[in-house]
């Protein structure tokens, strides 16, 4: 069994502490624009959400990789950007359905998040939990979450036909 | 030169002339003054005439961060806003977290000076190197919120950070407030009205660069240490994210010092119903934090379906749908106790609307307090004010946080703040405040220490300015005794300089309820670079306060304005407690000024001045 990184949306106070370790890890610097886990904010709903590549078992940003610089760590199972193969094209940031491959202007290449080697920068950093790098039979754990919003925005709709 | 924390650059825009210029920081100010609220003290005191209009053009207005912003120690969200306060006509230094101050210091300054006064209704845009000027006519009049969605709209860039004035900044409003966030003020002595009187509505900041750090291996363990510390200590390890600063709600009014009715009494009937435990078990939907913080005290709250119509504001119907910040302790006391107020539900709109409209909601709320007193008391009849002010009435305190911020009937009144109103309508003793700022929520007269940080505090009456509240009912560090003189200088003068220190940093104040200097001293050095110690960093902040200090000596402030209303001087507590009690400053201010090495008046010596550099 794999470790995943695991994102609990309701535990995350918008506190940018995973934004902070990520950025340091990736360029030496406090420096959030260069982070690879990214929280969203949503003040109205009081929502706040860290979000970033969960590894998908089908690696979009792989297929559509032309030079083939986007390889899976045998240890981890991350899909980690070989810089010396990226041309910088771009194409993974536009294949990733999720956002989460970006293109970093400094090095021209592609980065996105490789756990850290196994142990992500951004879960050590979390204060409340919010983010665990834990065992699990899938990485797919955005997928039962979803499928938890779908359910009560069915809901919701269905509350609003009856009344 | 540093290799860490500072950017090195200082923004300045004239908006008279709309030149954007870009300077080097200076150096030997940056180490004597480290940042905040000290560093932009000394900009200040060297380029402004402190006798200056605070609302003309020859105010100037500095946004300063400081060299732990924007890093990842914990709490390291903080900008101050140091300028002439407009209700004060003192220096200010009027503090807020968020994300607007580590995006300042991401795009490259460390500090922004704004100077003069735009032709036409304007705000900046800052994008890294990219500063503009652009017109802000279609922001006129617009709220806080509304200037927030539109500004970052136009700004094209989902990161962009907006802080801004609402109505009450534009309407010159005197305890206006700056919003950044939509929610996180630099509040206090009418920052907002200084704004507005620039004609500027807002300031968007985006910033793609970083912070280094001068000694990453020495930062990160200090720093590590540092958050340990505050995970471990009940305040901050669990009071302040469960209860938020709300939780002291029970905790001063059965110490009887919570001020309710204008400071006639110092206990609240009901209080528990606007207490942090109250709001977390009906009102709270979520806590929040500032950049970086590991605390996480914000209050997100929302109403529920049967609150949403209560009251008779309807020009915002959609606001009482969304979750909203707050309320805070200050708050929740100011539109609560002050004015008798204990039902949640109108502290959490009129909260919300001080943000919307940005308002500072202490000195609004405390202001609206004198004038239920003048109200009750027949200094002002019901024509004048268009509606029943009584203590207790929530429907009276949701209503006139409208009427203020747009200045609408009595509301035009309140917009002046206590000290002005109260002169106007022949009852100057009404005023519950110092240098023409209102009080926070301590009774000075329930504890002493918390008398003589108003009675000396330089931008008037602040509770984040020696917290002695701390010591004198917390017991942190040590438990003191609130109701002796003894002892309250000296720990008066180290609660002032230590809180000057913190404020330079960068770090928010509420570390200090698990922390001290002891703990940010490591880091500090391991960012800049630069070695201070303990003893030094103290020094740091005794200097900050002596300049600020010089400062409003120049804007025409003496040791006589070192005093409280004669009703904390005289007026017994009458029930509760605390019964009885008086706040005997006379005891405490002259020790306070020989241990600050002031003279009989109050003013530095020259020896004072030159041992900390400023002769």
């Amino acid at each position: 069994m794999a470790k995943s990184l695991r994102i609990i949306p309701e535990k995350c106070t918008g506190c940018m502490q995973c934004e902070l370790a990520c950025s340091w890890v990736q360029t030496g610097m406090f420096q959030p624009s260069r982070s690879l886990i990214r929280v969203n904010i949503f003040d109205e709903q009081a929502s706040y959400a860290p979000y970033t590549c969960f590894q998908c078992d089908e690696a979009w940003c792989m297929t559509a990789c032309p030079v083939n610089a986007i390889s899976i760590d045998a240890d981890t199972g991350a899909k980690v950007v070989g810089d010396a193969n990226c041309v910088g094209c771009g194409l993974c940031t536009i294949a990733c359905p999720f956002g989460t491959v970006f293109y970093n202007p400094d090095t021209q290449k592609a980065f996105k998040c490789d756990l850290c080697d196994g142990n992500p920068a951004c879960a050590v950093a979390c204060p409340t939990g919010a983010i665990e790098y834990t065992e699990s039979e899938s990485a797919d754990w955005l997928g039962g979450w979803a499928e938890k919003v779908n359910e009560s925005y069915l809901t919701s709709i269905e509350g609003g036909n009856a009344a | 030169m540093s290799n860490g924390g500072w950017t090195g650059t200082i923004l300045r825009v004239d908006l008279t002339t709309g030149r954007i210029s870009k300077e080097s920081l200076n150096m030997d100010w940056a180490k004597s003054f480290v940042g905040g609220r000290g560093l932009a003290a000394r900009y200040l005191y060297e380029e402004m005439d402190p006798a200056a209009d605070a609302l003309g053009p020859d105010n100037k207005m500095i946004f300063a961060t400081g060299p732990m912003t924007g890093t990842n120690a914990s709490t390291s969200s903080r900008y101050m806003v140091v300028t002439k306060g407009a209700l004060t006509n003192a220096i200010t230094t009027s503090n807020s977290g968020g994300h607007w101050g580590p995006e300042l210091k991401f795009a490259g300054y460390d500090m922004l000076i704004v100077e003069g006064r735009a032709p036409v209704p304007s705000y900046i845009s800052i994008c890294d190197d990219d500063v503009r000027i652009c017109s802000a006519e279609h922001l006129w009049g617009k709220t806080v919120w509304e200037t927030d969605d539109i500004v970052r709209e136009e700004s094209g860039q989902h990161d962009t950070v907006v802080t801004c004035i609402g109505p009450a900044g534009e309407n010159l409003v005197r305890f206006a407030a700056i919003v950044n966030d939509r929610h996180r003020a630099a509040g206090r002595s009418g920052v907002g009205a200084v704004m507005g009187s620039k004609n500027l509505k807002a300031i968007a900041v985006r910033g793609t660069g970083g912070v280094p750090i001068a000694d990453p291996q020495k930062f990160m363990s200090a720093m590590w240490e540092m958050k340990s510390k505050l995970v471990e200590h009940p305040v901050t390890g669990e009071g302040l994210a469960a209860y938020g600063t709300a939780v002291l709600v029970n905790i001063i009014n059965e110490s009887g010092a919570l001020p309710t009715n204008n400071h006639q009494v110092s206990q609240l009937e009901g209080a528990d119903n606007i207490s942090g435990e109250t709001l977390a078990d009906t009102r709270l939907v979520a806590n929040k934090a500032c950049f970086g913080c590991t605390i996480a005290c914000g209050r997100v709250s929302q109403l529920p379906g049967e609150a949403q119509d209560k009251f008779t504001v309807t020009t915002r119907p959609h606001n009482w749908k969304i979750a909203v910040e707050g309320p805070e302790y200050e708050n929740a006391w100011a539109m609560g106790a002050d004015c008798g107020i204990n039902d949640l539900d109108a502290l959490i709109k009129a909260n919300a609307m001080c943000n919307e409209l940005g308002m500072d909601p202490i000195s609004f709320g405390a202001t609206l307090a004198a004038a239920m007193e003048l109200y009750e008391t027949g200094a002002v009849s019901d024509e004048q004010t268009g509606m029943p002010l009584n203590f207790g009435s929530g429907e009276a305190l949701v209503a006139m946080t409208e009427k203020a911020a747009y200045r609408e009937g009595f509301g035009d009144e309140l917009a002046e703040g206590s000290k002005r109103m109260t002169a106007k309508f022949n009852r100057p003793e009404f005023f519950m405040g110092v240098r023409g700022q209102e009080f926070p929520a301590y009774d000075a007269r329930a504890i002493q220490g918390m008398g003589l940080g108003y009675a000396t505090s330089n931008r008037g009456a602040c509770h984040l300015k020696s917290y002695t509240v701390a010591p004198e009912i917390l017991g942190i560090p040590e438990k003191m005794d609130p109701a002796v003189t003894e002892g309250k200088a000296e720990i008066t003068k180290i609660f002032q300089d230590a809180t000057c220190t913190v404020d330079a940093s960068g770090l928010c104040l509420f570390l200090t309820f698990g922390v001290g200097l002891d703990e940010i001293q490591p880091q500090l050095e391991a960012v800049t670079g630069i070695s201070y110690t303990v003893p030094e960093l103290l020094e740091v902040g005794e200097r900050v306060w002596n300049i600020e200090r010089m400062w409003n000596q120049r804007a025409g402030f003496t040791g006589k304005d070192d005093t409280l209303p004669k009703r904390l001087l005289e007026e017994p507590i009458p029930d509760g407690p605390t019964k009885g009690e008086v706040n005997r400053l006379g005891e405490m201010l002259p020790e306070y000024y020989e241990i600050r090495g002031w003279n009989a008046e109050g003013e530095p010596t020259q020896e004072k001045l030159a041992s900390l550099g400023l002769a």
